[in-house]
């Protein structure tokens, strides 16, 4: 443990400098600047994140690497942070992931470069912020700002559609986290003025107020993870947004609704959450299922993927309600995997939407014939998007299945499902746009992958295959926390 | 017969204020053919030195003063305060707009500083007449400064318009004012409060002289269902003075609802509480809603002006002092916000071009990342999210109507801001998302460019470290209660 040092401060605000710096290099005509500065600025939020893991002490639940000043003093508001198991593997994964999209978008982005890259960065240290917050209102500040560069990043670079895709993702996820701030008031005044979010988990609640809290939250996070039937805006945000931008919102964004569930509806609501389990695991379950079958019939494949992660998703959530230690951990697993595996399936059609720009499945076939090196990179990621041994993508589905078999068989069965709708939705697209005879002619002209894109691939496979074979040095550091978490879920409130 | 000087210190800038006004007046019949800057550089002296002799003249606790009908304490200090540094720099924005459009003259100067007397009075007033001598010296040159440009048929309907509705505003009150008079026999605020908690006048006539009050009161501040003239008069008087109507008066009204409806008729505070709360949803709900329609940008912050008074006033309705401040922190960031959105308003302007439509903002992130920027900022604000100061003002408010108890109204009001999201966000659509229409330079003055450089960023460092204003805003209410 590094005492003293305020490691969280830095994860969160170097990335946020960089941004600015990055803006400071103004038009185009300074771009390469920009770029580097970026790809600097990310691996360097990379690399001071890196102490997170290996001073962290993984024996204890209580929050490490704290934080904690006066920051409103009017309404008792804190600067505090501070990570456990829940928190910190996720601020890896979004340090992790920023380099990867800088690099992503280094030469596909030639329009207001600084912006781009900027925009990025200080979402990243945004995002940072959310998942060290220990109190309410500057969570609060973190979950809404991080919202003002993926608008920008969806409506400035994205596709046509853009602009509806833009305001959809901004008020839709805008209302739920409205409620959520009512709901910091209320409990704010239930506590006799404090937002600190480790006293609301010690906090006693009557089952109404829980309840009426918990519909708060829930829409708040249910949007943001997001859970049927509130997730319509996920399929435009993705198919509007640059790649980039999918790659960020699909790895990093989405967990923040899943995290919010943990650090705040279960712990602080442990009675409505149990109350309310039935309607959540029957919600989780209508997205692995009927979301499924739904990314089944697409024809755009961003959508596809983006209605992937929804069903992918709905087994965090399924996790989360299952009240036992394998469900957690798995949905904790699933959230990193997935933060992996749907930013490697963004980043692959990227690399073809690049070439040919388009994502309809058809206008594709044969690619493998001209891009073997992508095609074999493709496999990969699609294997593990669709839970293949081996990869990351099974494991967390796996133990979630097992999970829900302990608690009913029918959640289980509906779960597993998945098994076959995920391979069926992600290996009949490859084969639809990898294999076959070359039908366009534009096809014909696709250049296999270059240097840059390799890198990135590769290192997003290392990963996939890395946590896949070998999950350990992730569940180990949750275990305590999430052990804890569900002691504590497990004692009524009332 | 006995005669006492009454003690002026109290007074001191109100009549210093007065003195310069003639000043200006005289010196630009004197010089203003010549040089034509003249009017400008004495009110911004007599604005710093109006802030000297205020910072001078502090003192820690309540001063009476003219027989008790006027007072000096801390809220009206730093109401005071607020509003010479609002009046100067909306000056300062204003002065090349007006310079393009030829009423860069003595008039316009004096007719600001007189309505900033106004706005002095109303907010160091402890008696009803005060109050009401303070707020027609403001609405009178708010009135004559909206017709200033007598060439421009728009500004002349406004101007009627607005003449027309505020004397009958001011009706309303005086009406209400005699009937509180008749029923407690006094019109001096101390008296009056002493009258109504002795409690043997006649309810049903206080009552009635309230509705009155809080009538004229919501015309003032603009909130539904009295809010129709504000519409008009923002798309037809020209910006500068759109911006002036739309800045420090707020802070004027807010001093003026503390004096007349908290210090003087707070024994009712059951009463209009109620009357309160459906101001305050109409005026969510007609602001909100109405503003999305418009395609002309004046218009539309007309109706967010509605429907941010509306949420105001939810601060206000539970009658104790963190809500009183927690209003009070929403209007000085309200002022702070529109402010710097009329200053890129007027910055966009050019001569014989008004920046009014919405279209007229497309792009400007290609024209000039930087003010784009700033707009960003601002709109982000005025829509509650942080890291801007917005978020802040909402959330005080929003803390201090659970507080009172009320749940429903706290979630409605979050709901309705939901929908004023949306035109905000299409500022930045406009903004960011669209190609410029046109490629005109925009190139301000170095003071405005460093004073709306500050504007801007001061809603970014307030939404970063509000504890400041809202620890001087608590300040000014806890030390006047």
């Amino acid at each position: 443990m590094l005492f003293g040092f305020p490691l969280l401060s830095l994860v969160i605000w170097l990335p946020i400098l960089a941004g600015v710096a990055v803006l400071a290099t103004g038009g185009d005509r300074n771009a390469p600047l920009a770029r580097m500065i970026a790809l600097v600025g990310s691996v360097a939020g990379f690399l001071v994140a890196i102490p997170l893991y290996t001073s962290f002490e993984p024996l204890t639940s209580t929050m490490q690497f704290v934080e904690n000043h006066v920051w409103i003093e009017r309404f008792n508001v804190h600067y505090h942070l501070g990570v456990d198991g829940i928190a910190m593997p996720l601020i890896l994964l979004n340090a992790f992931t920023t380099p990867l999209v800088v690099i992503a978008g280094w030469e596909v982005i030639t329009r207001r470069v600084s912006q781009y890259m900027g925009a990025f960065l200080i979402m990243s240290g945004i995002v940072n912020g959310v998942f060290s917050s220990l109190d309410a209102i500057l969570f609060y500040v973190f979950w809404e700002a991080s919202l003002i560069p993926m608008f920008l990043i969806i409506g400035v670079w994205g596709g046509p559609n853009r602009v509806y895709a833009a305001i959809k993702f901004f008020l839709y996820t805008l209302l739920g986290s409205l409620l959520m701030l009512v709901a910091f008031i209320y409990l704010y005044q239930v506590s006799e003025g404090s937002f600190s979010i480790l006293e609301y988990h010690k906090l006693p609640l009557s089952m109404a107020s829980q309840v009426l809290i918990f519909i708060a939250f829930l829409l708040a996070f249910a949007v943001k993870v997001p859970m049927w039937p509130v997730h319509t805006w996920l399929p435009d945000a993705h198919v509007e947004a640059p790649t980039g931008g999918s790659v960020v919102l699909a790895a990093i964004l989405l967990k923040m609704g899943g995290y919010g569930f943990l650090r705040f509806s279960l712990p602080i609501l442990p009675d409505a959450s149990h109350q309310l389990a039935g309607m959540m695991i029957a919600l989780s379950l209508i997205a692995v299922v009927y979301i499924g079958l739904v990314a089944l019939v697409q024809a755009d494949m961003k959508k596809l993927i983006a209605y992937s992660s929804v069903a992918h998703m709905g087994f965090v959530t399924l996790g989360f309600f299952l009240f036992n230690n394998y469900g957690l951990e798995g949905a904790m697993v699933q959230m990193v995997s997935h933060g992996f595996i749907s930013a490697a399936m963004f980043l692959c059609i990227g690399v073809m939407y690049d070439r040919l720009h388009s994502r309809q499945i058809v206008d594709y076939g044969g690619v493998a014939r001209r891009m073997p090196a992508f095609a074999a990179f493709f496999m990969l990621f699609a294997m593990a998007n669709s839970g293949l041994p081996g990869t990351s993508g099974f494991v967390g589905e796996f133990m979630v299945i097992m999970a829900s078999m302990k608690v009913n068989f029918w959640y289980a069965f509906l779960a597993a499902t998945t098994l076959i709708t995920g391979a069926a939705y992600t290996l009949w697209m490859y084969k639809r746009v990898i294999f076959g005879a070359v039908v366009h002619p534009a096809v014909e002209e696709m250049k296999d992958i270059g240097a840059r894109e390799i890198l990135v691939l590769t290192v997003l496979a290392v990963a996939v295959l890395g946590m896949g074979l070998y999950p350990l040095p992730l569940t180990e550091v949750m275990h305590t926390t999430v052990d804890d978490l569900l002691a504590h879920v497990a004692r009524s409130k009332l | 017969m006995n005669f006492m000087l009454p003690n002026f210190a109290p007074a001191y800038p109100e009549i210093f204020l007065l003195v310069m006004v003639c000043g200006v007046l005289m010196a630009d019949l004197a010089w203003g053919d010549k040089k034509p800057g003249t009017a400008y550089l004495l009110a911004q002296l007599t604005l710093f030195s109006c802030m000297l002799i205020t910072f001078g003249t502090l003192q820690p606790g309540t001063v009476h003063t003219f027989s008790g009908m006027f007072v000096d304490d801390t809220l009206a200090d730093i109401l005071k305060m607020l509003v010479y540094i609002t009046v100067s720099v909306v000056l300062a924005y204003s002065r090349t707009y007006i310079s393009d459009r030829g009423i860069l003259s003595g008039e316009f100067f004096s007719l600001a500083l007189f309505a900033t007397l106004g706005m002095m009075v109303m907010i160091s007033a402890s008696h009803f007449m005060t109050l009401y001598l303070g707020l027609e010296l403001l609405s009178l040159s708010l009135y004559a400064m909206v017709a200033l440009r007598r060439d421009s048929a728009g500004a002349t309907e406004a101007a009627i318009k607005f003449f027309v509705l505020g004397a009958l505003a001011s009706g309303f009150l005086l009406y209400g004012m005699s009937m509180i008079y008749g029923a407690t026999g006094s019109l001096d605020i101390a008296s009056v409060t002493k009258a109504i908690e002795g409690g043997v006048i006649s309810r049903g006539v206080l009552v009635v002289g309230l509705v009155f009050i809080v009538a004229g009161i919501s015309f003032k501040l603009s909130a539904a269902p009295f809010h129709m003239w504000a519409p008009d008069v923002y798309e037809g008087a020209s910006s500068a003075v759109v911006l002036f109507v739309g800045s420090a008066p707020k802070l004027a009204a807010f001093g003026f609802v503390m004096r007349l409806l908290v210090e003087g008729l707070g024994a009712m505070s059951g009463d209009w509480q109620g009357m309160l709360i459906i101001l305050a949803i109409t005026s969510m709900v007609i602001g909100n809603i109405a503003a999305i329609a418009q395609s002309n940008i004046k218009r539309m912050l007309a109706y967010s002006t509605i429907s941010h008074m509306g949420f105001m006033l939810l601060g206000l309705i539970g009658a104790n002092e963190n809500g009183y401040s927690a209003a009070m922190f929403y209007v000085v960031v309200y002022v702070l916000m529109t402010m710097g959105t009329f200053g890129i308003i007027m910055l966009l302007s050019r001569a014989g071009f008004e920046a009014d439509k919405l279209d007229d903002y497309k792009g400007l992130n290609r024209r000039n990342p930087w003010y784009a920027f700033i707009m960003l900022l601002l709109m982000f604000s005025m829509a509650g999210i942080p890291p801007t100061v917005g978020i802040y003002a909402k959330l005080s408010v929003l803390q201090a109507v659970l507080n009172a108890g009320y749940t429903w109204l706290a979630v409605l009001a979050v709901l309705l801001s939901l929908i004023g999201v949306f035109y905000y966000l299409r500022i930045v659509k406009l903004m960011y998302f669209d190609e410029p229409e046109t490629d005109a330079v925009i190139a301000p003055k170095g003071d405005v460019k460093v004073l709306l450089s500050a504007n801007g960023l001061a809603i970014l460092a307030f939404g970063i470290f509000p504890q400041s204003l809202i620890a001087l805003c608590t300040y000014a209410i806890q030390q006047s209660a």
